[in-house]
């Protein structure tokens, strides 16, 4: 069969009923600011680990609030906690407490 | 041998705490380990375990660091503890004076007037009626003091006083009534023996009228009774830190620290609090809602109960530990104790940042992470490093690298690692002579965790050294700053002169009532991963207030960190001393650019 240089793309909808969502529901329990999230980059620009690595919060954000949880771990493994996406936050999200507690989470066995 | 049964009470309870505190120092000590007992060893046979007795005579019973608190307060604790311990020597002195037995129990010397009456007290016998009633009517004061305490503890210079439990209630109202049951057993002695002196005499006037034979027998009861519950509940409630105290000092002057989570030292550390409740005032936490002081902490500790927010939820300021009369080390406690979940950032950092440029320097700058922040301060330091003469690069120009302080404070010490050995690496690869930094975090960081070949600087340092050697120029100005302290560089790394020489050769430096070691914390501490911002700016907010800042042009500050956090809520510009210091270089510019401007000007016009 020739090949034309395309293929098939696998299906990239996110079923919210279906995925892992007790990781949020954990973090937006012990830190409600983190739903507050707007999801505006600030954090993702101004991060340290960023330079050398894929790690932006927002990114994070996003995949645990969307409950695809695989690629988080890789990510915020590069956070060095310096804080400085809390000071430029413009919806005051206690971002430090964020990483801990998603580090917490993803140790701890939950329902 | 004399004896009676009303002594049982006292006598159980002193034996249960000789017994108690005989375990509990044993196994702490056996704990330590082998180089630690060496040197306590050291201490304890050597002529500096002098500098332990003075020590324990003159915190332990004087309270002198409570009369620096407030004179009030440290008359309370000395009364009752110099007082006390008075009172027995002279009761013991006493008893040697009068027994016809050279060794006698130890509630001989308590309840003296019950085992032997003296009838007829010669000279030195009304002698010692007065010191002894002197002695009581002192200690008694200390009591009514503690009572007014209980209603109004802003006459003692504090704010807010411990919430006691169960256990403490109980010691303290014992305490409380041992004095007034002495006095009263005593006072009836005097009615019958005519033994007394100036207090007991006069109140044995006034009870002549009651039954007082057969009062005097219920009232030495009463007197041991209560003393015996006093030592029952000595050690499980706060008063434990009377003889934990000692083995407190004993240790810390023999250099022991705890340095993991558990340690032995950090037990006596437990145990040695008195729960006064001097680090509550000293605790910025306390004034916007937060109740995890280490006089809660360390109870809650020693308890064993359960408290994450406890460990969570502290700036590591170091006010509490500058502040504690005793000198636990709490926020060392504190910090152990958040490492127990260390492995949780067990990482993989990939970190592709390598030296590209490694010409041999003589000054390595490291601005750190929050001075990317505030590009001010990075710019004033280039321009300041360039005015110095000395050939200079960035370390962390171009992309950030962390010092590891933020990691460890977390208690992330496995990741901290890492980055420590990273960051390390790159310093020693730079073969640099000095290392500069505008951050007091990674400051102090470089200096107690890197063990670094070079040594290590804070910007104020290195622009006081410039400034001292005429390498960069001075140009006063007529404005007149406070200085605020960051805590990472004032009670961390005790740099209080540097900075403060810089301004004044500036600037007019207004005296501020919370410098130095006493200053208050910006509130923006990495420390705390605990409250959200919110709570923090609070915290800037009653910082600046208290500081009274709005009668200075400038707040100066040393911390970038402070700096971005002060300047969000701030009423005045807030600066960095090297902002100061780059302008005062420009100011002495400036003029000659405009004489040279006006010179041309002239020239033209006489054309």
């Amino acid at each position: 069969m020739p090949s034309f240089g395309f293929s098939v793309q696998p299906p990239q909808h996110i079923d919210l009923d279906k995925n892992y969502r007790a990781i949020f529901d954990f973090i937006k329990e012990n830190e409600p600011s983190f739903q507050r999230c707007i999801y505006c980059g600030s954090c993702g620009a101004t991060c340290s680990a960023g330079n050398f690595s894929q790690m932006s919060l927002r990114k994070v954000n996003l995949l645990i609030s969307r409950g695809q949880i695989s690629e988080v771990k890789n990510l915020i493994d590069n956070c060095l906690l310096c804080g400085k996406c809390q000071l430029v936050c413009p919806r005051n999200v206690n971002t430090r407490k964020v990483i801990l507690l998603i580090h917490k989470a993803l140790k701890m066995p939950l329902s | 041998m004399k004896f009676d049964w009303f002594v049982v009470p006292f006598l159980a309870g002193l034996t249960f705490v000789f017994g108690f505190c005989g375990i509990k120092f044993y196994r702490c000590i056996r704990q330590l380990s082998r180089g630690e007992k060496l040197m306590l060893k050291k201490h304890v046979f050597s002529r500096s375990l002098w500098l332990s007795v003075k020590e324990i005579f003159s915190e332990s019973l004087l309270h002198r660091k409570i009369f620096r608190t407030h004179p009030l307060l440290g008359y309370m604790h000395a009364s009752l503890a110099f007082g006390w311990f008075l009172l027995i020597v002279l009761g013991n002195v006493e008893v040697k004076f009068y027994s016809e037995y050279s060794v006698n129990p130890p509630y001989v010397p308590i309840f003296l007037n019950y085992f032997e009456p003296v009838t007829a007290p010669n000279f030195f016998g009304r002698g010692f009626r007065f010191l002894m009633d002197l002695l009581l009517l002192v200690i008694l004061s200390g009591v009514a003091l503690a009572y007014f305490k209980r209603f109004n503890s802003r006459r003692f210079g504090m704010q807010r006083t411990t919430q006691h439990h169960f256990l403490d209630r109980i010691a303290i109202i014992s305490l409380w009534c041992i004095f007034p049951a002495r006095l009263l057993a005593e006072s009836l002695s005097a009615a019958i023996y005519h033994n007394g002196s100036f207090l007991t005499n006069t109140l044995s006037k006034w009870l002549s009228a009651l039954p007082v034979e057969s009062m005097l027998y219920p009232a030495w009861w009463g007197y041991s009774i209560v003393l015996g519950a006093f030592f029952f509940t000595l050690p499980f409630s706060r008063y434990m830190h009377i003889p934990t105290e000692v083995l407190l000092i004993i240790l810390r002057n023999a250099g022991i620290r705890s340095h993991y989570f558990g340690h032995p030292y950090q037990e006596v550390d437990t145990f040695s609090c008195s729960r006064c409740g001097i680090c509550i005032d000293a605790c910025q936490l306390a004034a916007v809602g937060n109740s995890v002081q280490p006089v809660y902490y360390l109870r809650s500790l020693r308890y064993q109960k359960p408290h994450e927010n406890l460990t969570e939820n502290c700036l590591l300021c170091g006010r509490c530990v500058e502040a504690c009369p005793v000198g636990i080390f709490s926020t060392d406690i504190r910090r152990h104790e958040r490492t127990l979940g260390h492995e949780m950032c067990n990482t993989h950092y990939a970190f592709k940042y390598q030296l590209k440029n490694n010409t041999p320097i003589e000054v390595l700058y490291f601005a750190g992470c929050m001075t990317h922040l505030v590009p001010a301060i990075k710019k004033s330091m280039t321009s300041i490093l360039d005015h110095s003469g000395y050939s200079w690069r960035m370390l962390d120009a171009d992309e950030e690298i962390c010092c590891g302080r933020p990691l460890l404070l977390a208690g992330q010490i496995t990741a901290a690692n890492k980055v420590i050995m990273h960051t390390r690496s790159l310093i020693e690869n730079s073969h640099a002579q000095l290392l500069v930094t505008s951050c007091p975090i990674c400051f102090k960081t470089f200096s107690e965790n890197y063990r670094l070949s070079i040594p290590v600087v804070h910007h104020s340092q290195f622009i006081n050294m410039l400034q001292q050697e005429h390498r960069i120029p001075v140009h006063r100005r007529n404005i007149s700053v406070k200085y605020h302290d960051p805590c990472e560089l004032g009670r961390g790394m005790h740099v209080y002169n540097e900075p403060r020489s810089v301004i004044n050769r500036i600037a007019h430096l207004q005296p501020n009532v919370h410098e130095k070691a006493k200053s208050l914390c910006c509130g923006g501490s990495l420390g705390n991963t605990y409250i959200d911002m919110e709570t923090k700016l609070q915290l800037a907010d009653q910082a600046l207030q208290q500081m009274e800042v709005q009668s200075a042009d400038y707040l100066i500050t040393a911390c970038p960190l402070c700096l971005k956090t002060f300047s969000s809520v701030s009423p005045i510009a807030v600066k960095d001393i090297a902002e100061l210091a780059a302008e005062s270089i420009k100011d002495t510019i400036v003029p000659f650019v405009k004489v040279i401007e006006e010179n041309k000007s002239a020239t033209f016009a006489e054309k």
